[in-house]
């Protein structure tokens, strides 16, 4: 196995194929937990290390693994690695664990990282497969970073809680905007990033299933197109 | 053969006893710094609820400054010893769970839905200067929606007043009831009294207060989409504060003073 493939499985979900970009995987997440920078950290690491454990775990017992129940291996794999990141959490970062609440037990329930157990470590060997999960959990968290960057600095006006842009309730000059403090604004910027990335990447863009004709007083059925 | 019968339900064997493995050996080990974390969080509630809690100085040494004391529910009165047991250590909430230290209530006592109450509470005194009382710091526990909600009031010295309150453990909603963690809903809270002609009076009510109702200082505004665990801080409240509650020790105390 070349080191180029090592390097690709590494660099490309960061943009190209990113897992929430791209894909739309474990946007529930994305949502919940980016209004606050240093819990968004704690939680990209959590999955990152889920992530790329449990392709690790999977890959070396994929030849054992039987197909009929191979879902539910992966599961228990990856549900177990889930309740040692929380209980470690419980241990060394309680406060954070505490802002968590359950969206560390909602890793097991991540898109991410059974598409990637499912996708790519039940065919690979080990340690690309290692590496396929610490690009993903890579690429999740470029993601993640970046929202909760915008949401805390133009919602709270703090980054990683110290204050950058003095609110008007604490007697300084910025209105913080409310609206990136609930879960929807995080839609609101994937979805710029998304047409960012498209933009720069015109081969990501899909084919539209219909293409809507212009109005026509009778539909020209010869064609297959949506008359509307 | 991968698929035969015999070696799925082997492989399948194998996966649970390492996975069970794993997870019970993390969860053992790390149960004692879990167990302190717990403690430290509830230490720094007590604190909060009070607001006597300064990030920069240690808990343990914040929280050791604090009196302690023992109060008997049936009578109100304060007691200094409680059988053998070192009030650092005594332990209320495993007391509900012996029958010789607890006293199962009766469903129309039991407002709160707490099943057991112990005997004995404890509970925290700050004192004034001139060793007057300036708060208590006063546990209360309650069903809410999902489980019951552990938290400490603080009553100024008129035994009337809040001066504050923090829940220490819950199994609320998070983003729904899990707000009762919020900083903005926990500010309401001091200031409002708590008794209007010897009736617990003080409740969470649903949308917000009018600012021109005359009974605004009874009322704390409700959290939206967290009804039935509003409901349940209410029912604490009239539970803890009744005269099964802390009633008894407050009219113990008016006589001492």
């Amino acid at each position: 196995m070349s080191l180029k493939r090592y390097k690709e499985v590494i660099i490309k979900p960061l943009i190209e194929e990113n897992p929430i970009a791209l894909q739309i995987l474990g946007i529930c997440s994305a949502l919940a937990v980016t209004n606050n920078l240093s819990v968004t950290m704690v939680m990209c690491l959590a999955l990152t290390s889920v992530c790329a454990f449990s392709n690790l775990f999977i890959s070396i017992i994929r030849n054992y693994i039987p197909s009929s129940i191979r879902i539910i291996v992966q599961m228990t794999i990856i549900a177990s690695l889930v309740i040692v990141v929380d209980e470690l959490l419980k241990a060394y970062s309680y406060e954070t664990s505490k802002k968590l609440s359950v969206f560390v037990g909602l890793i097991i329930t991540n898109c991410i990282v059974m598409g990637r157990a499912e996708a790519f470590a039940m065919k690979e060997k080990p340690l690309l497969s290692f590496f396929d999960g610490l690009g993903n959990g890579l690429g999740y968290s470029i993601i993640l970073i970046a929202v909760a960057t915008i949401r805390e600095l133009f919602g709270s006006g703090t980054l990683f809680g110290f204050e950058i842009l003095p609110l008007i309730s604490n007697g300084g000059w910025y209105m913080g905007n409310n609206l990136l403090l609930l879960p929807p604004s995080s839609f609101i910027i994937i979805g710029l990033f998304i047409w960012a990335i498209r933009s720069y990447k015109p081969a990501q863009v899909e084919v539209d299933d219909f293409v809507v004709s212009k109005h026509s007083t009778a539909p020209d059925l010869t064609k297959r197109e949506l008359n509307v | 053969m991968n698929d035969s019968v015999l070696k799925t339900i082997g492989v399948a064997f194998v996966i649970c006893l390492v996975s069970s493995l794993v997870v019970s050996f993390t969860a053992v080990s790390l149960r004692d710094l879990q167990n302190e974390n717990a403690t430290n969080n509830q230490s720094k509630k007590i604190l909060q609820a009070a607001n006597l809690y300064n990030p920069d100085e240690d808990i343990k040494s914040q929280f050791e400054k604090l009196e302690q004391k023992f109060v008997d529910f049936s009578t109100g009165k304060i007691i200094d010893t409680y059988n053998d047991f070192d009030i650092n250590d005594y332990d209320q909430i495993a007391a509900t769970r012996d029958s010789n230290l607890s006293t199962k209530l009766s469903s129309t006592e039991d407002i709160a839905i707490i099943k057991n109450r112990e005997n004995v509470g404890k509970f925290f005194i700050v004192r004034n200067e001139d060793n007057s009382i300036n708060k208590l710091i006063l546990p209360i526990r309650g069903y809410g929606l999902w489980g019951t909600l552990f938290g400490y009031m603080a009553v100024e010295g008129d035994f009337n007043t809040v001066a504050g309150l923090e829940f220490y453990d819950h199994k609320e909603t998070p983003g729904l009831g899990a707000e009762v963690d919020n900083p903005k809903w926990k500010n309401l809270w001091p200031g409002k009294k708590i008794y209007k002609d010897n009736e617990v009076t003080l409740a969470v009510i649903k949308g917000k207060t009018q600012s021109d109702d005359v009974n605004a200082d009874y009322k704390v505004d409700g959290l939206s989409g967290a009804t039935l665990t509003a409901r349940g801080v209410t029912n604490m409240i009239s539970y803890w504060f009744g005269d099964s509650g802390y009633a008894k020790l407050f009219k113990e105390l008016n006589y001492e003073s």
